[in-house]
């Protein structure tokens, strides 16, 4: 039959395939639940019905729009052609304000609110998120 | 006149890598002996880059805003420090900084290698000119940090706030020196595939070089996390961001190859592995160069999105790997006459199965990074890949990687059994009461955090023991085995018990929970030099009555106009107490959130551990035997 050597390699490449196929299996599954869509405001009023995924909603913030209590803070983002109310509580970054481009990630309650569990920083005063970017070009 | 002579020394310095090729060809083909005026000719070079670099600086320091770079960078109100470390907190000043690393480690290796070849210094060096000369035209094609503006302005833009900061003001450094580290050992590795001399001497000689690149990256990326943390007011050390997943990568590869060369010190095996690694590790640097510097993320690190420079890096990086599997295919000799059959119970055992577990965890962080990327390519559909999808790959895969890296270095080379080990036995026994007696009462998922908690203690109890045992074998792997288990300690337990309040409050109002009471007395307001600050006094009372006086800052800085909010950190050895405010425009409300994030500092000590055990092992003579 086959030396040791042979039986040895044989072993060794079976060994890499196995570990190969069962981490790309593994990694493109945790893909799929764990990705992340962004949509604007104007895609959410296309959305046909209101999946439970968190999703990510991009746009600005409505000049007037923002209104703080003791636990949580509310706020409109638009797209400039739709709109939707935001119900976040959390840490709000300091470059959060009004006429100024915003991301929330969360999840969507209906059509018109938001439940975001996080609103995500910004590094810079002209920074605009590059989704709302191309989300205002398109309109 | 400082951008002038800056500006012609980065000419000057391109021109003497013609001269520095000329002579090393000649060099190559005529003579035995490895001619000095190779070594001068990089001096000369690294010394026109230096002028270059601190002809920048200067115009730094001295505000001179008819530099285009000063002029969007920096402001004539910044702090002395700041105006320094303003020259590689942008674009162009940091390509700069990346050539002068690239320039300065060249000369090093030639310095550090007298006893080498001299065939496999030339093609060495040659190899390293290639990627040094791509620099030069990179920066002064698409990034001149010497630009002039006429007529000059009066002020210059200032630098962004957020990196007017001491731990981001050394963080490129420290990471580039990890970074560009890393093109030496890919240019040796490509030098030592194509004289077919991949040897145990050759493993020894650039294991120093692998090292040294490994520590700084270590520091590096610390650095940055530290920053994160106490900056972004955040309360986190690691957010799974493409921008700090593009330096974990590199570092994946880096220790993988660390451990790689270790066996090829012994004995000759995985040697094309070893090559395959090196050609990694740079190809990975220059790729999170390409990331975070063509705009295509978005971070504090894009500073301007300029497509050219992206395409020229992306251009650069694919003739690169191109060069380096040509040169890998065509050149590298597996030497079958070198086969060493080990067995299944060894330290080569052990340490390909760190590799395996390397290399599964770098493919999880690549994909989950480049992925969005192609996809929004591919298809335009923009998503994001967050926390989850990491810790749901890698952290179960950390229990046998915990366990392995126990093990493994108390086998030994070619065959190991397994007798006088019972005391491994004991340490499992005693890790896993322990982690039980740690999270039982709380509401967590209990198999997969015991278990969790039971390998990293058990590497812990192993890796301490080492230490008191009468000669110990190899310090600098224990030390940094034991920092890695600390490290996994401490960030599991600072997962488990962290806890934080979030409340909006005004001036005067309180907040009452059921272990403490936050009273948000006052604010006042200071002018300092460029910027205002308003600084909040929180006074927060335990139940057991110790009260702790809080002062987190919100600064409004002028130039550019910019707030930014100043954490207040309690520091101790048990726990860090953390709090945050920060303003609402046009609002009454402050946004407050209070942290306790236990063994905080232990996280940053146990990284200093493991690249202290790197260091160590620079200075260690010899391996264990």
């Amino acid at each position: 039959m086959f030396g040791r050597k042979v039986k040895l390699r044989f072993f060794f490449i079976l060994l890499i395939l196995t570990t190969l196929i069962l981490s790309v299996y593994l990694i493109l599954k945790s893909l799929e639940e764990n990705v992340v869509y962004f949509q604007s405001p104007s895609e959410i009023k296309l959305l046909a019905e209101v999946e439970k995924k968190k999703i990510r909603v991009g746009g600005m913030v409505k000049s007037d729009s923002i209104f703080i209590e003791a636990k949580e803070v509310k706020f409109i983002v638009t797209d400039f052609k739709n709109e939707i109310n935001v119900i976040y509580a959390g840490v709000l970054p300091n470059l959060f304000s009004e006429g100024k481009g915003v991301v929330a990630e969360g999840y969507l309650k209906d059509k018109n609110l938001f439940i975001a569990s996080k609103i995500l920083a910004k590094h810079d005063e002209n920074y605009m998120p590059p989704e709302v970017k191309a989300a205002l070009e398109e309109n | 006149m400082a951008s002038f002579i800056g500006y012609y020394s980065l000419i000057f310095g391109l021109c003497t890598s013609l001269f520095i090729i000329f002579f090393s060809i000649k060099n190559f083909r005529n003579s035995k002996i490895f001619d000095i005026k190779i070594i001068s000719f990089i001096f000369l070079q690294f010394f026109f880059v230096i002028v270059s670099f601190f002809s920048l600086i200067i115009s730094f320091i001295n505000s001179d805003f008819s530099n285009e770079t000063v002029f969007n960078h920096s402001h004539s109100t910044i702090p002395l420090f700041y105006k320094i470390s303003g020259t590689w907190g942008n674009h162009e000043g940091s390509l700069l900084l990346w050539l002068l690393v690239l320039t300065l480690f060249l000369f090093l290796f030639l310095l550090r290698s007298s006893t080498e070849k001299k065939q496999y210094k030339i093609l060495t060096l040659l190899f390293q000119q290639i990627i040094i000369i791509g620099f030069f035209i990179f920066v002064i094609k698409t990034s001149n940090p010497f630009n002039f503006i006429f007529p000059a302005p009066v002020e210059g833009l200032g630098l962004n706030p957020i990196l007017q900061d001491p731990a981001l003001a050394i963080h490129p450094p420290i990471l580039y020196l990890g970074y560009v580290g890393s093109s030496i050992v890919f240019s040796s590795a490509l030098a030592a595939t194509c004289l077919n001399c991949i040897t145990k001497q050759w493993a020894k000689h650039i294991k120093q070089w692998i090292l040294i690149s490994w520590i700084f990256l270590t520091l590096g990326i610390l650095l940055g996390s530290i920053w994160a943390y106490y900056e972004l007011g955040w309360g986190g050390f690691w957010f799974w961001d493409p921008v700090e997943n593009v330096s974990l990568m590199p570092w994946l590869a880096l220790t993988t190859l660390l451990h790689c060369i270790l066996v090829i010190e012994k004995k000759l095996v995985f040697t094309s592995w070893a090559v395959i690694l090196s050609i990694a590790t740079f190809t990975l640097s220059m790729c999170g160069t390409f990331l975070v510097r063509s705009g295509i993320l978005n971070s504090v690190h894009t500073f301007a999105n300029d497509p050219e420079r992206g395409l020229f890096i992306l251009v650069f990086l694919f003739s690169l790997i191109f060069l380096s599997i040509i040169i890998f295919i065509f050149f590298h000799k597996a030497d079958n006459k070198n086969t060493v059959i080990f067995f299944w119970l060894s330290k080569e055992t052990s340490i390909l199965i760190n590799n395996w577990f390397m290399m599964y965890f770098l493919a999880v962080v690549l994909i989950g990074t480049t992925y969005p990327i192609f996809l929004e390519v591919i298809s335009s559909e923009k998503i994001s890949i967050g926390p989850p999808f990491y810790h749901k790959l890698i952290v179960p895969f950390l229990i046998p990687f915990l366990f392995a890296m126990a093990i493994g270095p108390k086998l030994k080379w070619i065959k190991s059994d397994i007798q006088n080990k019972s005391y491994l036995v004991l340490f499992l026994i005693i890790s896993f009461l322990l982690s039980v007696l740690i999270i039982k009462n709380l509401n967590i998922d209990f198999l997969l955090n015991s278990i969790l908690i039971t390998s990293a203690m058990f590497l812990f109890f192993t890796t301490l023991r080492e230490f008191f045992t009468r000669e110990i074998k190899n310090l600098s792997q224990n030390l940094a085995h034991f920092g890695f288990s600390l490290l996994i300690l401490s960030i599991l337990l600072n997962n488990i018990f962290s806890t934080e309040i979030i409340t909006n409050l005004k001036v005067g109002e309180s907040f009452k929970s059921k272990d403490f009471k936050i009273n948000f007395e006052k604010i006042e307001q200071k002018d300092e030099k460029n910027f205002k600050t308003i600084i909040g006094k929180f006074n927060i009372k335990n139940i057991n009555g110790a009260d702790v006086v809080f002062n987190p800052e919100l600064r409004i800085y002028n130039q550019p106009n910019i707030v930014t909010s100043e954490a207040d950190i309690k520091t101790n050895l048990l726990s860090d107490k953390f709090i945050t405010m920060n303003l609402v425009q046009n609002q009454d409300y402050f946004n407050i959130r209070y942290q306790i994030k236990p063994f905080m500092i232990w996280i940053w000590l146990s990284v200093l551990l493991i690249s202290l055990g790197g260091f160590i092992s620079l200075f260690q003579k010899r391996y264990e035997k």
